[in-house]
């Protein structure tokens, strides 16, 4: 980072961050190192969480089958941690198409995917992705045909959604890492689907 | 009914409603911090699953402990009912997750 730059005044929030920070340390309720480590662990979880969890359920059957029964089970299996994360799996198929919304606030599966993108949290969304699930979906480019039926779980209280996308066609025999390339978070969220054409070549 | 999670607090009492069943969410507004979305509230829909129990978000916002713990399921409501000017398939369907206090038999 660089030194230079504008001074800015600390936000309102800011400033409440540093003052409860501080004051936790110098209570010992807490150590600096104790806040940097969750720092950096919630910087270390990204879409790629959720993408490799995808992949492997894509090329093992069993473990697809655990995700949808244990997914925090399945995602310990793969050496993902996701302390006291209530994860619920839901599948796409050639009949169904899921999509995660939460309209009271904005609960998202955050071991998995990472900090939820702006537009997540938005009024807009929150409030039309219940009502007219089909035109929101097609802002975002996903028109489906209306015998797909469309499946909206709103995350009220205590479990977290990740949508299992179904596989593309055209990728058999792909290495688990190559699938994984294609799966970006918002197909996990249900507002998109992986598409083949704009993935890494393989190595 | 096999809970999809199992439960680590003392629960309340055993879960009153089965999978499939017919229920309808009570329609009234008490004060306070409330899971159960305004907008689902008086309609019917169907239990899709029993996630667990886990402590009442009510009693939470108060900072108690929200002990015994309160069933929690999935329920599941036709977007049509929801919403009788709904634009999209008959089938299409909403679902949402509502403490067994907010719910009784449709």
């Amino acid at each position: 980072m660089s030194d230079q730059g504008t001074y800015k005044p600390l936000s309102y929030f800011q400033l409440m961050e540093v003052s409860l920070r501080e004051l936790l340390v110098e209570k010992g309720v807490l150590t600096e190192a104790q806040v940097e480590e969750t720092v950096e662990d919630m910087r270390r979880r990204t879409p790629e969480r959720g993408a490799k969890v995808v992949a492997r359920a894509w090329v093992d059957p069993a473990f697809r089958q655990r995700l949808l029964a244990d997914g925090p089970g399945a995602c310990e299996s793969l050496g993902i941690d996701v302390p006291k994360l209530r994860l619920v799996v839901v599948e796409n198929t050639p009949q169904v198409h899921n999509a995660i919304v939460c309209t009271l606030c904005s609960c998202y599966p955050r071991m998995l995917l990472g900090i939820p993108p702006d537009w997540y949290k938005s009024r807009n969304y929150r409030s039309r992705m219940v009502r007219e699930p089909r035109a929101v979906l097609s802002e975002f480019g996903l028109n489906l045909p209306a015998e797909v039926q469309i499946r909206v779980h709103d995350s009220t209280a205590d479990m977290r959604y990740m949508v299992l996308p179904m596989r593309p066609a055209g990728t058999e025999g792909w290495s688990e890492e190559r699938l994984a390339s294609i799966v970006n978070r918002d197909a996990m969220i249900g507002v998109d689907i992986p598409k083949i054409g704009k993935e890494p070549p393989p190595a | 009914m096999q809970p999809q999670f199992v439960t680590d607090y003392p629960v309340a009492a055993p879960p009153r409603f089965s999978v499939g069943e017919k229920v309808r969410v009570r329609k009234t507004a008490p004060l306070g911090h409330i899971r159960t979305p305004f907008y689902i509230r008086g309609h019917a829909g169907t239990i899709e699953r029993l996630c667990g129990s886990f402590p009442n978000p009510e009693e939470l916002a108060q900072m108690r402990d929200g002990l015994p713990a309160q069933p929690l399921y999935r329920v599941r409501f036709r977007q049509k009912d929801v919403w009788p000017d709904y634009r999209g398939s008959d089938t299409d369907v909403l679902e949402i997750e509502i403490f067994q206090h907010w719910l009784e038999k449709a």
